[in-house]
């Protein structure tokens, strides 16, 4: 197996709460991820999947180092950056970026595309200032802009252009993972379809391994090499993306992805859909054992004793589930 | 004689920057009972024809321009605000996108959902409260009782649109416009809002007019689909010849760039171009600078929906005459 580039190591993420004015007391803590174990090699496409609130977002901003990580450790290529000073974490970003949801709020609107491009070349001073220009204009040409429109501002763009500016300002120091947190979601059928591509591309081209959040399952299967599958801050399924949407072991993976609508009637209104009931518990105060039990269609008391551990399933995928091999 | 019947709908907005068509020329018709998806883009005009039904385009910017909208009888565009008032929020409900920002956060839930029932019939309170309480344990709220006298910011996403859900059918209406209605929730969450519409509908035996940009849903859901692209219709017909047999470019090329109906790993395809400028239309078709199969004659000539079979209809000039 070839070397991971990026590990997590039981990483614990937990936000307290506190109540009151003056007199704040301790109200309780989200666990918003809550031990999660990952590694990612380079060149591999990651997909992670869950609903709002699992946590998939909190697990990307802990691996950029954006909020203090609780417990765990987080490794990338042998450095450790959960106890890093600043510089080194500093300096560990440039090979670490991310790509946001919106591009409407992930742009600074009085920057003109130059600037947004030019500025991380600056901060890290990846090269001289007369090499800025040129650079600049082989990033535009990377993500498919046409260079002519440097000097323009983020207002004057669509949604999916926004998007290509967003994943050139992520690509300008050449970084070796990219997260992506919901890249598509806000844009159109068609135009998801182009930067779906364009990530895709650009993965093989520059060797890049990329986290790929996001929510809707088919894009996520489409452009992954493996899935991990969250719920309430844990990881309950990992494995190629490919076993984990088309044979699904654990009942919530199976659930998620019987809940997609599929695009061809006479499978949609054939098909056995698993209706999950309720909503997902809250992670300040989550369920004993598993946190799906109360919503499992399986669920047997042994599932409210212990939190299940990830375990393997077959070489290449884990699960957390007591009754595993049983349903 | 159908339930509702439109025709020839225009609307524009009229700007600083010029005059938007948003819908150009819209007709069709709805029977009673019937769900009909209306699916496009962003901007391709399928909320603003509901909207314009509804009576809920601002005016200005906006105007109605031409058409006409033949409720049982009563056009919807032309009729009194008296006539209009009783057949709107009774006869007709809609539910939209984001139940955070169309449930009013100042009124408890029991409030704003028995609104409807005291506008629109002559009912006490207390008879009003108990219809409310039976409509929440419809939608599946548990412990109703309880959860009506909370406020909306309480409720999680799917809860709250169970609650617009329940305000929408609680006089009984005979057509819902659902407006995009699972768009802002999770896939678990809203197979469960998809399964309860599809309940109130069969108990109900209203009609249904579901606003979507996902095909997915549409091909569980709908008996008839259409397809809108820069305000106008494009592509009309029943949901299995529209996901097997689609014959315009551009519902052929939504379906080609849709990940799971795809190889995986393998190139989408893509619409080039960008969406039309509704401030520069003409007669001739809106998809012509995009389609890969365009030819002069797209984009000279005026095209308008042809039935090319029964109840199949489309505007697509080549298609035909037969070349593609």
């Amino acid at each position: 197996m070839p070397e991971p580039i990026l590990e997590l190591r039981d990483v614990k993420t937990h936000f307290p709460l506190r109540q009151g004015f003056l007199l704040k007391r301790d109200a309780g803590t989200v666990k918003a991820v809550d031990g999660v174990t990952l590694s990612i090699t380079q060149g591999e496409v990651l997909g992670l999947v869950g609903e709002s609130g699992c946590g998939k977002s909190t697990l990307a901003r802990t691996i950029m180092q954006l909020v203090p990580t609780t417990a765990g450790t987080v490794v990338l290529e042998g450095r450790e950056l959960t106890r890093g000073s600043d510089a080194e974490v500093q300096a560990a970003r440039r090979h670490l970026q991310m790509v946001f949801q919106d591009p409407y709020a992930s742009l600074n609107p009085r920057m003109t595309v130059f600037d947004t491009l030019a500025e991380p070349l600056r901060v890290h001073r990846v090269c001289t200032p007369a090499e800025v220009p040129a650079r600049v204009t082989r990033l535009m040409e990377l993500v498919g802009l046409a260079p002519r429109f440097m000097q323009k501002y983020p207002h004057e763009f669509s949604g999916g252009q926004r998007q290509r500016i967003a994943i050139a300002r992520a690509l300008a120091l050449e970084p070796r993972i990219v997260i992506a947190d919901e890249p598509v979601s806000a844009l159109d059928v068609s135009i998801q379809a182009q930067i779906l591509n364009l990530l895709s591309q650009l993965c093989r081209k520059m060797n890049l391994a990329l986290i790929f959040i996001a929510h809707d399952l088919s894009v996520v299967k489409h452009i992954s090499d493996r899935i991990a599958v969250m719920y309430l801050g844990k990881i309950v399924e990992l494995g190629p993306a490919v076993d984990v949407i088309e044979r699904p072991l654990h009942p919530y993976t199976r659930a998620l992805v019987s809940a997609i609508p599929v695009p061809n009637p006479d499978v949609e209104r054939t098909r056995q859909r698993i209706v999950l009931p309720g909503d997902p518990p809250s992670p300040i105060d989550p369920p004993a054992g598993c946190a799906f039990h109360p919503r499992c269609p399986y669920a047997v008391e042994a599932c409210k004793a212990a939190v299940p551990p990830l375990i393997p399933a077959d070489p290449a995928r884990t699960v957390a589930c007591v009754r595993l091999g049983e349903i | 004689m159908p339930l509702l019947h439109v025709t020839d709908l225009r609307t524009s907005f009229h700007t600083r920057n010029g005059v938007f068509r948003a819908v150009d020329g819209v007709s069709f018709s709805l029977e009673r009972g019937e769900t009909l998806g209306i699916v496009g883009e962003s901007g391709s005009g399928k909320s603003v024809t509901c909207y314009s039904i509804m009576g809920l385009v601002p005016q200005p910017p906006g105007r109605i321009e031409s058409g006409s909208a033949v409720f049982d009888g009563v056009d919807l565009l032309r009729c009194t605000p008296a006539q209009s008032r009783a057949i709107r929020g009774k006869r007709v409900a809609m539910i939209f996108q984001d139940p955070m920002t169309s449930l009013n956060p100042y009124l408890r839930v029991a409030d704003q959902l028995v609104e409807p029932l005291r506008i629109h019939e002559s009912i006490s309170g207390a008879e009003a409260r108990k219809r409310g309480l039976a409509m929440l344990e419809a939608v599946g709220i548990n412990d109703a009782e309880r959860r009506m006298n909370l406020y909306p910011h309480e409720f999680s996403g799917g809860m709250r649109q169970r609650v617009m859900i329940a305000m929408a059918l609680i006089t009984r209406p005979e057509l819902l416009i659902a407006d995009e209605p699972t768009t802002a929730l999770d896939v678990t969450v809203q197979a469960q809002i998809l399964e309860l519409i599809q309940r109130m509908q069969r108990e109900l035996g209203m009609a249904v007019i579901f606003i979507t940009h996902d095909l997915g849903v549409v091909s569980g859901l709908c008996d008839r689909v259409q397809v809108m692209y820069g305000g106008r219709i494009v592509e009309t017909a029943d949901t299995r010849t529209l996901f097997h047999a689609p014959r315009h470019p551009y519902t052929r090329a939504l379906q080609r760039s849709i990940p799971a109906l795809q190889q995986k790993g393998s190139e989408l395809y893509t619409i080039r171009g960008l969406p039309p400028d509704l401030s520069k239309t003409s007669p001739a078709c809106p998809f012509a600078p995009r389609c890969e199969f365009a030819v002069e004659a797209c984009v000279t000539t005026p095209v308008g929906l042809v039935e090319v079979a029964p109840g199949h209809a489309h505007a697509c000039l080549r298609a035909q005459r037969g070349e593609i």
